[in-house]
């Protein structure tokens, strides 16, 4: 068979026309005014398995307290947090105690990120004069698409160091003075302003006033953000202990209160029910009443220092106080 | 008849070659605020770019939340505050690098590249350009360039308390190595 040179030339003419057309893919081909296109959508096609597109949901919460519990944020790694809270007295002390303002009980802390899925921390409370050691955990991380919600588990220890009165001739251990608090923290980033976090907790005192009483307190913690700004978020937190399964005398607490976020610190103003800053203290052992007034104005203060720079900023142009 | 056959193959793999395809996903691109107070530099290798070698068509997709920061917390308000990551995931360009064909992707060495397009940050797209640099090397072309980002034309707003550490313009970093694909 012998063709003629021109339809020949014709055919290849064609088969790379279409070549090309094949290539450009899309309709819209390029032309000056739609420049990248079809290029976009060439980076898009298969880009959904790049893990850049299905990111871990971040800042759940502004800070690894909610209010007195703990929140599902954990300090990076390589993050030292410090941390200042106060609780003053009851507003229903009145004028003569400035609204409870002229006492107050104080909680110092520090946290750290060993790695970025476990921090530990070490406190030291005035309230009973507890000392205080946690771990936190992430088990599970919200993402984008798939997995719905973040878990950690959170461990605690509390140690408290006030004198107790001991009758006579009785032995009061070292042991007695312990109390432990496991608890999951369920969290979901709703949207970019509502974040929600179920914490069922349960806390063991080794020792309790009467025989009556338990020594393990069950609670379900739910608390909530809502970011009003940027910068400034409206916080909640609620614990309900579990009937007969808590301390004579104990209420649940209650906490309100509103975040502020400026660069390295954040603000955590707060009213609540409760005057101690653990989960020993809060969940287990408030005893203030809402409805009387028994409630206290307090804040938390946390400022991180980054003592370990993660890694790949060798030779960059980081100068930052 | 085998000449012509061989003519028309010729064609077909010439314009093939002209439409030629180099990409990344692991591209570089970093950015520098320095201001009185403190310098910032945060990187980010997870760029996405194509360039089409016939036609100079340049595309980047850069996913914020890949940003890395020497401080955890500040990378959380980047995305958090500024750049709004869960509304506006990514930076994307679409331009072109002007006079393409003085570009010889056979021959290894630094080309001048003029590139003019359409920048999108934070949701605001602007008309950019900047000049360039394209180093071919065997299979590799090194899109490199650099230029500023001011924050205030793409809606990024500076609260007037971090105003004194945060740039009015930003410099950008771009070194990706892009392969023939």
């Amino acid at each position: 068979m012998r063709l003629p040179p021109i339809p020949a030339l014709l055919l290849g003419l064609l088969l790379s026309a279409n070549a090309a057309y094949s290539q450009a893919a899309h309709p819209k081909s390029p032309d000056t005014t739609h420049a990248g296109e079809d290029l976009m959508a060439m980076l898009d096609e298969e880009a959904d398995n790049a893990p850049a597109e299905n990111p871990f949901t971040i800042a759940t919460f502004k800070a690894t307290r909610v209010i007195n519990g703990h929140s599902i944020e954990n300090v990076a790694k390589g993050v030292l947090d410090f941390r200042v809270s106060h609780r003053f007295g009851a507003l229903n002390t009145g004028v003569k105690n400035f609204f409870g303002l002229d006492n107050a009980t104080t909680r110092i802390g520090f946290d750290y990120g060993i790695t970025d899925w476990l921090m530990a921390g070490i406190g030291r409370g005035t309230y009973q004069k507890e000392y205080d050691g946690l771990v936190k955990v992430k088990l599970l991380r919200q993402r984008e698409r798939g997995m719905p919600v973040s878990i950690s588990y959170l461990g605690a220890v509390g140690i408290q160091s006030a004198d107790v009165p001991v009758p006579d001739g009785a032995e009061y251990y070292f042991s007695n003075r312990i109390a432990y608090t496991n608890q999951l923290l369920i969290a979901r980033k709703l949207s970019g302003r509502l974040s929600m976090q179920l914490m069922p907790t349960h806390v063991h005192y080794n020792l309790v006033e009467k025989s009556s009483e338990p020594n393990d307190v069950l609670a379900l913690g739910i608390a909530g953000r809502f970011k009003l700004s940027n910068r400034i978020s409206l916080t909640g937190e609620y614990f309900y202990q579990l009937p007969g399964n808590k301390l004579d005398g104990t209420t649940n607490s209650l906490s309100f209160g509103l975040d502020v976020e400026t660069g390295g610190h954040v603000f955590q103003l707060l009213f609540s029910n409760s005057t101690g800053m653990t989960e020993r203290t809060v969940i287990g052992q408030t005893t203030g009443k809402w409805g009387n007034g028994d409630v206290h104005f307090g804040f938390n203060i946390s400022r991180v220092f980054t003592i370990v720079k993660p890694k790949g900023f060798e030779g960059t142009r980081n100068n930052i106080y | 008849m085998k000449k012509l056959t061989l003519a028309a193959l010729a064609l077909f793999l010439m314009n093939s070659a002209d439409a030629q395809r180099y990409m990344t996903r692991t591209g570089r691109i970093t950015f520098f605020s320095s201001t009185p107070i403190e310098n910032i530099e945060a990187i980010n290798n997870e760029a996405s770019s194509v360039l089409n070698a016939a036609t100079g068509e340049l595309v980047f997709q850069v996913p914020i939340r890949s940003f890395k920061f020497e401080k955890a917390l500040m990378q959380e308000h980047f995305n958090e505050n500024y750049m709004e990551s869960d509304k506006f995931p990514k930076a994307e360009f679409h331009g072109k690098v002007a006079d393409i064909s003085s570009v010889n992707f056979r021959k290894d060495g630094v080309y001048p590249a003029q590139v003019t397009g359409k920048l999108t940050i934070h949701g605001v797209t602007r008309d950019v350009a900047t000049a360039g640099t394209l180093t071919i090397k065997g299979n590799s072309a090194v899109a490199a360039a650099k230029f500023k980002v001011r924050p205030a034309d793409y809606d990024i707003k500076i609260p007037s308390v971090v105003a004194g550490k945060i740039a009015e313009e930003i410099e950008v970093t771009v070194n990706s190595v892009l392969l023939t694909k």
